[in-house]
């Protein structure tokens, strides 16, 4: 969205238009319709098939509801979390030199790379019954995340990373020079030009926890009111036969989900011009 | 001192979080000797599952490579309305859980859906490979764009443009000026959409039917042998796709562009 201004701040190539563009665009935009919009609509005409009053009903289901606030507080919980352990690894990876930095700056990567079943299981079996540590999480929301924080520990860090590369460092001597303690040039100097990165971080990461399925549907237990989370529920819906049910809790979390990510985006670009003043 | 303490702070924090419980799971793979391992990750299932993951990746990732070049550069170098709504559509995935992508699919292609006739005609896409497919490419469909994109804002169109006045064809500007530049983005790209692919566990999922040695992924045999109280047999798979998933890691490193 951001991007897309950007785009148009930028010349075109007239070589896109004569070779062929229109027919490349009618090409990927059938291919987006067809795999991407055609069953998003279809979930949508399924969700409000039975009338407003069906949609609300299903969608407010009582064990539907617990399962959407649990998740929506765990997404917040994760996505807090992710703020700060985030922005503090970055800045060891950045700021700080010790041997094996290469190694841990690559490990960041992993829970982008490993199969969410297999975070989930590598989760259970540390810290899950018979756990060599004696730790037993499973079936808790600690365990649930614990489990959002391994998948969606690369977000922000690799978000912030880039911009405190960039960051003077001469603006922090000079606070510094000028009396400001440590804190004083983080919360002055430091955080403000971070705070747009860590955003959207934290929003890509506050995304995937929402919709999290494969990493927590081994260790939540699934317990209704209790450690079942949204997209287990919707799973648990589609399986069992209710195929509208599933998709009137998934129009409600998605509309909540992308409400919040269009909150955060308005928050940082309006964080981002007040600070350009 | 507050250096070293947020040094081990963040350390610690990684290896409570990633790292012990990812080595954990090579141990406890491995903790009945190298032999038991193999044979659990070569049993007709597990060969067969792994076989249909590579399948759907080979099918999922080339095509969501070429759709990904065409629609970055449609959307850096083309001028028309609604690219706002496409650069949208593109993140869609990244914002969707994998599950209501799966639903979306049933709702679609199952009894009483749109496209739920195709069936009748012995078009099966739904509990069937074609399915587990679209999924795939629903969900790794935004990573090489995202890849290629701002390469394609940063080399601008003068070299292309210079191509062009000496009279190179629009194809030929691509192949020669524009691809070179683009293709160490389309790469890592392409790891990630791999690792995605292969790894993809909730879309699957609810798309797949989940019958062994038919319609089961590595990821599904994963959590199909760990309800089947088959731990041994999880723990060997997992790490199958944990070495997969630090084959990627590498590539990526090595991808990297240097200035980072």
């Amino acid at each position: 969205m951001a991007s897309s201004t950007a785009a148009l701040e930028h010349p075109t190539g007239a070589g896109w238009s004569r070779a062929g563009g229109g027919l490349a665009r009618g090409f990927v935009t059938a291919y987006l319709s067809l795999v991407v919009l055609l069953p998003l609509a279809a979930l949508v005409w399924s969700a409000r098939g039975g009338g407003l009053a069906e949609f609300w009903h299903q969608a407010t289901e009582p064990e539907a509801i617990a399962a959407l606030k649990l998740t929506l507080g765990l997404a917040a919980a994760c996505a807090a979390v992710n703020a700060v352990a985030g922005t503090a690894t970055a800045w060891v990876l950045v700021r700080d030199r010790f041997p094996g930095k290469g190694l841990v700056d690559s490990v960041i990567d992993l829970p982008f790379a490993l199969p969410t079943i297999v975070a989930g299981l590598t989760l259970l079996a540390l810290y899950g019954p018979g756990g060599p540590f004696g730790i037993d999480v499973a079936f808790t929301r600690i365990g649930i995340l614990m489990a959002l924080l391994f998948v969606t520990l690369p977000f922000v860090v690799r978000a912030v990373q880039p911009v405190l590369i960039e960051l003077d460092e001469d603006m922090e001597d000079a606070a510094a020079s000028l009396g400001a303690g440590p804190i004083g040039v983080f919360r002055k100097i430091v955080f403000p030009n971070l705070l747009p990165a860590v955003l959207s971080g934290v929003a890509l990461a506050f995304a995937r926890a929402v919709g999290e399925f494969g990493a927590v549907v081994l260790i939540s237990g699934n317990i209704p009111f209790k450690t079942e989370v949204s997209s287990v529920y919707i799973f648990g819906q589609l399986q069992s036969g209710n195929g509208s049910g599933a998709a009137a809790v998934s129009v409600l979390l998605l509309a909540i989900s992308l409400g919040v990510l269009l909150a955060i985006g308005a928050f940082r670009r309006w964080r981002t011009r007040h600070d350009r003043v | 001192m507050s250096r070293y303490l947020l040094r081990f702070g963040v350390l610690g924090y990684l290896a409570l979080i990633l790292l012990v419980p990812v080595g954990f799971v090579f141990y406890r793979a491995f903790e009945h000797g190298f032999a038991h391992a193999w044979d659990a990750v070569t049993t007709p299932e597990a060969l067969h599952a792994l076989w249909l993951t590579l399948l759907i990746a080979a099918i999922a990732v080339p095509v969501n490579t070429i759709v990904g070049v065409i629609l970055a550069l449609a959307l850096v170098r083309g001028r028309f309305s609604g690219r706002g709504l496409l650069n949208a559509v593109v993140d869609l995935p990244l914002a969707i859980s994998p599950v209501i992508v799966g639903l979306g699919l049933v709702l679609l292609y199952g009894r009483g859906g749109w496209l739920g006739g195709l069936a009748d005609h012995g078009l099966h896409i739904l509990f069937a490979v074609p399915g587990m497919v679209l999924a795939t490419m629903f969900v790794s469909m935004p990573f090489v764009v995202r890849e290629v994109v701002p390469v394609l804002r940063e080399i601008g169109i003068e070299q292309e443009q210079a191509a062009e006045t000496l009279g190179a064809a629009p194809f030929q500007v691509f192949r020669r000026v524009t691809f070179p530049a683009i293709r160490g983005a389309v790469a890592y790209g392409v790891v990630l959409t791999t690792a995605r692919a292969i790894g993809e566990f909730g879309a699957v999922s609810a798309v797949a039917g989940n019958v062994e040695g038919k319609t089961q992924t590595l990821p599904l045999y994963v959590k199909a042998q760990f309800d089947g109280f088959d731990t041994a047999g999880a723990y060997a798979s997992s790490v199958v796709l944990a070495l997969i998933a630090i084959a990627v890691v590498v590539s990526l490193r090595v991808l990297q562009p240097k200035e980072h």
